[in-house]
């Protein structure tokens, strides 16, 4: 029973970090239509990124700042100037191969630039146990959970307690009418961006310390939040929450009760069922859009 | 005026082939991406060392050697294919893979070309095939495993035991070697736990450690899954004492894995901290070269080429077709080939015979505990 309990916790653990990401993919398509394939790169990145900062000289704070900012820069900004939009134009397919392309080329970047080789990443939660229901909890999952759980708050709150939460809904929901009542949609679809880069920078400094710095680590994580968003409903952010977590929690015990070699196979097992049967996802609506 | 040049440059052109023939050929095919990178990058400057050596005082028998690297990607099927590139080409040795899955799937290729291969597989299949032409540069299984069996049992006094391994030909060759030589010892195997190659979350294979409250646990993965295992291990407060091999306590892991490394003990047929002198000083010449203290595998990829030398200056030619024969049941000491670093025997399958090391991780630094002498 205890080892129920650890690996819920474990699995929750892992699972609030695929939600982030998954929350992150989700904002991307509703307002913007965009399928980033380049999901789990953008959170391997930063991670370089702080690695590189902390290379040249910064204390690990500084270097979580500047990887933040800077992934806020190229993985916000760049990547919607110089990809989505100009990729836009021509629909959502040539987008999303575009994304897996930028996937390519970020992995490839870090293989030579860095190394491909993995390396080691300070925890910003110090390692140890607490106990909690007189269970040792170890400080590092509860401090990914507690971050985690902030980031979702927070920006749950943004989206549905602030004007600009709202004016990011509108933009989301109808840009038409959203711009007729003077909502300035280009820049709602802006923040998106940025609240994604935001995120998936997070995962990162959440994630690394315990799968450890590689080119190649963005991949399962990519394909887990994806799996995550489309089983919670990919038009929802608290279905990609929910998705997320899920996921999390299904992988852990799918490695303990049935085989750590089919572990991977479950999520996806999981993933067609939910497609057979309840295509828009577990809390998601049925799609309303026409593309 | 235009002819002189003309001239001058055919005749260079002529030195520099003439030159180039002169230079015996390797081909090293190695892991320098993907999972095994540490591992190939090791390899791939032990080898560049050894030959920069050489070079630097004639070569062997008077000619110089040359190498060219080539690619795995830790994968067998690209491994495979970048061989049969190789031994195209005609080298006189081929140097890797270091990696026992790409080695089984190459090794056929380099048997049928008649060309020795020199490599860094520890599978304990890979030498019982009957392969003439495939030589080890370290312990394989048969040879290590028996020795981590009889430690857990002596030593750590361990009645019960976890065992995790990787789920490839080499996780899977150690992990039959070792079940068996517990049982026959009488530890009893209370978990046994097949991970993944590149497994990236170890959450709920050391749960499923904790459940079985093990005396001891052997951890048998590649070095980035054992950094990360050995920080979940840490991370939910497992206390049994960790039994591995040179994977478990590599120079690699003990900087990936930090302090979750402490206290882990491994069975090491090499160790760049051996006290052994020529072994110090081989790890000060690469330290000097490269900037970083190299694993096991610098020093394999190292002996490999000096296994090359020692060889040839046996024959007293180089003759590709006899390489193999010569180097069966050859017996290199380190006082007549200091490069060999320690007495080492090869025996009619390839399979090496040389003292080894029981090394515990103290305060993130590899200490030797003990040694174990040479078998014959």
């Amino acid at each position: 029973m205890s080892n129920l309990f650890d690996l819920l916790v474990a699995g929750l653990a892992t699972g609030a970090i695929y939600a982030l990401v998954a929350v992150g993919f989700t904002l991307l398509w509703q307002t913007s239509q965009t399928i980033n394939f380049a999901q789990g790169e953008f959170v391997m990145l930063p991670a370089f990124l702080m690695l590189a900062a902390m290379h040249v000289g910064a204390p690990f704070w500084l270097a979580i700042i500047l990887g933040i900012l800077l992934s806020m820069i190229l993985l916000g900004l760049a990547f919607k100037l110089l990809l989505v939009d100009p990729m836009m134009r021509h629909g959502v397919l040539p987008l999303a191969i575009a994304t897996m392309a930028l996937a390519i080329g970020i992995k490839e970047a870090v293989k030579q630039f860095f190394s491909a080789e993995a390396s080691p990443f300070p925890s910003i939660v110090p390692t140890g146990d607490i106990s909690i229901l007189g269970h040792a909890v170890s400080l590092q999952s509860l401090g990914v959970l507690v971050v985690a759980i902030l980031a979702v708050l927070g920006l749950t709150t943004l989206l549905n307690r602030t004007s600009l939460g709202h004016q990011m809904q509108a933009a989301a929901q109808n840009p038409t009418v959203a711009r007729i009542i003077g909502v300035p949609v280009e820049r709602m679809i802006l923040l998106t961006f940025l609240i994604n880069a935001f995120l998936v920078a997070l995962a990162s400094l959440l994630i690394t310390p315990i799968y450890l710095a590689k080119f190649s680590s963005g991949e399962v994580l990519g394909q887990a939040a994806f799996i995550a968003a489309i089983v919670g409903g990919f038009n929802q952010v608290r279905g990609a929450i929910a998705g997320g977590l899920l996921i999390g929690v299904l992988d852990n015990l799918a490695a303990t009760y049935v085989s750590t070699q089919y572990r991977a196979a479950v999520p996806m097992i999981f993933l067609i069922a939910v497609i057979l049967f309840r295509p828009q996802g577990l809390l998601g609506r049925a799609e309303e859009r026409t593309v | 005026m235009k002819s002189t040049l003309l001239v001058g440059a055919l005749l260079t052109a002529m030195t520099a082939t003439s030159a180039l023939a002169q230079a015996i050929k390797l081909a090293d095919v190695a892991e320098l991406s993907g999972g095994g990178a540490t591992v190939g990058t090791n390899w791939k400057n032990g080898i560049d060392l050894a030959i920069e050596e050489i070079n630097a005082k004639g070569g062997v028998l008077g000619r110089k050697l040359e190498v060219t690297h080539a690619d795995s990607q830790s994968n067998p099927g690209v491994a495979r294919a970048q061989v049969q590139k190789a031994l195209d080409a005609e080298p006189y040795v081929l140097l890797g893979p270091g990696y026992s899955g790409s080695v089984k799937v190459t090794a056929p290729l380099a048997a049928e070309a008649g060309i020795a291969q020199i490599m860094g597989g520890e599978a304990a299949e890979l030498t019982q095939a009957g392969n003439k032409f495939l030589f080890r540069t370290s312990f394989g299984q048969q040879s290590s495993m028996p020795k981590v069996a009889k430690y857990i049992h002596d030593e750590m006094k361990a009645k019960t035991v976890a065992v995790v391994w990787v789920n490839n030909d080499f996780g899977r060759g150690g992990r039959d070697v070792v079940v068996k030589e517990l049982d026959r010892l009488g530890s009893k195997v209370v978990a046994d736990l097949s991970t993944e190659a590149g497994q990236a979350d170890f959450a709920a294979d050391v749960g499923k450690i904790k459940a079985a409250n093990p005396d001891a646990v052997f951890v048998y993965l590649n070095e980035e899954e054992s950094a990360r295992i050995l920080k979940e291990l840490k991370r939910q407060g497992v206390t049994a004492p960790l039994m591995g091999e040179t994977t478990l306590i590599g120079q690699k892991v003990i900087e990936l894995a930090g302090d979750a490394a402490n206290g882990a003990r491994g069975h090491v047929g090499l160790t760049t901290d051996a006290p052994v002198d020529l072994i110090k000083a081989f790890r000060e010449k690469f330290s000097k070269k490269y900037n970083y203290v190299p694993d096991h595998n610098g020093l394999k990829g190292y002996l490999a080429v000096y296994m090359v030398k020692a060889t040839t200056e046996k024959m007293g030619k180089v003759d590709p077709k006899k390489f193999a024969d010569t180097l069966h049941g050859l017996t290199i000491k380190a006082a007549d080939e200091p490069g060999i670093l320690m007495d080492v025997t090869f025996d009619q399958n390839g399979d090496i015979d040389r003292q080894s090391f029981l090394v515990e991780v103290v305060e993130g630094k590899q200490v030797v505990k003990q040694v174990l002498p040479k078998l014959k």
